[in-house]
């Protein structure tokens, strides 16, 4: 079972970007589970998402407190305290950000992902919502997710004209994200 | 005659909800959104703007008028569905009980929520608990999937001739409603073909105009002694209906979720931990880890609250050595969770065993592994013939 | 039972002083803007800081100036202000810490 944990703010589609993470992989034939957990139900509130994928059916209802993978929408959340407790060995760090990662921000870490995910976004889409960006990045990093599969649920969420955009998004996620091996 | 497999999409517990009340082509379906279930009464309206679903939607003020629209509809002979949760469920009590006492086979989706008192937007079971004694069936799932297949099954139950009593399907908030997994969803038809039993039945009585039938008459004395008995003795024929029905959707759609209760390795289990709710589906993944380890512990998931399960119970956990309860609410009044309290009282049959209560989950606080994990070890002390705490507040020790 | 926890609360019921810290939260960090005063429109007639809900209106003398550590950005004050004196500026153009 593969764990993975969104930091983001209400917003910022961090919640969406679960959702479609599991779309994705179901449609790869995984199981998944995923819920939010808002502390203010906000825009602009820190907001995160845990989303479960396994090979069987997924049991746990609880939060995810040892992630295999963390996504930071914000780089303003990089200040939570607890952002890094519990990474399991050998984790991912997907972060969008329009700087370079200097340093492994955890020993957990094995790969470190970063992308200029709202500059991607507010030149595709015109306003900055990252999130679409950041799941092409990630499935790019970290090699759980086929880009096509990725692209093939975007359509259960979106349409027209916005989903084309966000189509971009994503791809643009997967090709520009800069990956660290530590 | 079996169900098409059905289509499968990732949806929230509460678009489950929808989903399944949909499929069963409810004549009224009125819902006031509240956190964390308003997504259930945005889905219904969907369906309906979408042509999908035909049914009534009237625009209420409230919850209180959302359960008096119907029970109402529902006594003029209407299928009918609505959802709330905490607060909203609290405001509609009086026509919550009004329903009860019509036998009104009203089918509600609740997305339990803490209630009034404190005043939290947070997941927590206090809101099945307040309603207790409102006269419903009480029903509690634990994941998605189970949602919409025990919403399907309560409007089968509802309306049997032989029950005729309004069903509660109780979900996490939060944890349930906001959870998004891959469901099969049946095709309409097919859910049609499951409820077609009902037609065979004979028809409760309806409101129709030019026709002198009235229902909710003075009950005076004796004749309301009588009427209180009968809905006493239907609230008991619906604990084997209540597998009866499960039998009968496992037979047609292929899942099967135990009716009252599910028992999960609880043969050779030398203790138990009883739960309820998405509490459940973490435990299962604890028993399997304590197994392997070589904890005989097994899982009693209680889906059905009221009526209470009592038969049932009585025969999973007789011999145990003893049992641990995972409350997600608590019994004002007395020590310990409610659940425990109730099970308590099954003692004499069941023998009397250390019977250990947990109170955790209140208010969005997690009933994580590594308490689940206690509750294990601890049960297991006391099985052994340690002595033990008869109540902890797991989260307050911490 | 033992417990840990450290309460939070003094009274046996949810009692809040006005005068004392409950929950400080971080709530700055969610704006996705900020006002911005335009001085020479300012009077100084605080409906700025009288409508502020999480009334972070800081007195400057002469004018107000909103708390950042906690302005969530509603544009309550800016919507307000008689003089049009406040306006509204996207928060990514101002050089914040990231």
């Amino acid at each position: 079972m593969k764990e993975i944990r969104i930091h983001g703010r209400g917003g910022q589609g961090a919640v969406l970007a679960a959702r479609m993470l599991a779309s994705a992989f179901v449609t790869e034939g995984k199981y998944v589970a995923s819920f939010p957990m808002y502390g203010f139900e906000r825009r602009g509130a820190p907001v995160v998402a845990f989303t479960r994928i396994d090979d069987k059916p997924i049991r746990e209802k609880t939060q995810i407190y040892n992630p295999d993978c963390l996504i930071v929408i914000d780089p303003g959340l990089l200040t939570l305290p607890t952002l890094f407790t519990g990474l399991r060995p050998e984790s991912a760090f997907i972060l969008n950000s329009p700087k370079k990662l200097t340093k492994q921000p955890n020993e957990n870490l094995k790969i470190g992902a970063v992308v200029n995910a709202t500059g991607i976004a507010v030149q595709e889409i015109g306003r900055d919502i990252p999130n679409t960006c950041l799941l092409g990045a990630f499935a790019a990093a970290t090699g759980w997710l086929r880009l096509d599969s990725l692209l093939a649920c975007l359509k259960d969420y979106l349409s027209g004209d916005i989903l084309q955009r966000n189509l971009k998004s994503a791809e643009r996620g997967y090709k520009e994200v800069e990956v660290i091996k530590w | 005659m079996k169900a098409k497999k059905g289509t499968v999409r990732v949806i929230t517990g509460n678009a489950a909800a929808a989903y399944a009340a949909m499929l069963c082509r409810p004549d009224v379906a009125t819902s006031y959104p509240i956190t964390p279930m308003s997504e259930v009464a945005e889905q219904l309206s969907t369906f309906r703007a979408e042509g999908v679903m035909n049914a009534e939607m009237v625009e209420v003020e409230g919850e209180n008028s959302a359960m008096n629209v119907v029970a109402a509809a529902s006594i003029a002979g209407g299928r009918t569905f609505t959802a709330t949760s905490s607060w909203g469920l609290v405001y509609m009590y009086d026509a919550l009980l009004q329903a009860a006492g019509f036998r009104a086979p009203v089918v509600m989706a609740i997305a339990n929520r803490e209630t009034p008192g404190i005043l939290a937007v947070s997941s927590g079971q206090q809101d099945i608990i307040a309603t207790r004694d409102s006269g419903w069936i009480q029903i509690i799932v634990e994941n998605c999937q189970e949602i919409l297949d025990q919403i399907i099954m309560a409007f089968r139950l509802a309306e049997d001739y032989d029950i005729q009593l309004p069903v509660m399907v109780n979900y996490d908030g939060f944890y349930l409603s906001y959870l998004s997994e891959a469901v099969a969803i049946p095709a309409i038809e097919d859910v049609d073909k499951f409820l077609d039993p009902l037609k065979m039945q004979p028809q409760r009585p309806k409101l129709q105009p030019g026709v002198p039938l009235g229902c909710g008459t003075h009950g005076i004395e004796i004749g309301f002694m009588e009427l209180r008995y009968k809905h006493c003795q239907a609230l008991q024929r619906a604990l084997k209906k209540v597998d009866a029905i499960d039998a009968e959707f496992k037979e047609f759609f292929g899942r099967s979720y135990g009716g009252q209760i599910e028992e999960y390795r609880t043969e050779d289990a030398e203790i138990i931990i009883l739960t309820s709710g998405g509490a459940a589906g973490t435990t299962r993944a604890v028993v399997d880890a304590k197994r392997a380890e070589g904890v005989k512990v097994g899982l009693v998931k209680l889906r059905l609250f009221r009526p209470f399960p009592e038969e049932r119970l009585v025969q999973a956990l007789k011999g145990k050595k003893a049992i641990g309860v995972i409350d997600r609410s608590v019994a004002y009044g007395w020590n310990g969770g409610p659940i425990y309290t109730e099970l308590r009282m099954l003692s004499p049959k069941i023998g009397f065993v250390p019977i250990l209560s947990y109170i955790d989950g209140l208010a969005n606080m997690d009933i994580t592994i590594p308490h689940i994990e206690r509750v294990i070890n601890e049960v297991n002390a006391a099985a052994k013939g340690k002595s033990y705490q008869e109540v902890t507040w797991i989260p307050l020790e911490e | 039972m033992v417990i840990k926890h450290k309460n939070i609360f003094e009274t046996e019921n949810a009692w809040s002083n006005a005068d004392k810290l409950l929950l400080c939260l971080d709530t700055g960090s969610w704006r996705t803007e900020r006002p911005v005063l335009d001085q020479a429109k300012c009077n100084y007639c605080g409906l700025c800081a009288l409508y502020c809900p999480p009334q972070c209106m800081l007195d400057k003398g002469d004018h107000f100036e909103s708390n950042l550590a906690y302005c969530k950005g509603c544009g309550i004050c800016a919507h307000e202000c008689p003089r049009g004196a406040l306006t509204m500026v996207p928060e990514r153009e101002f050089d914040n810490e990231g």
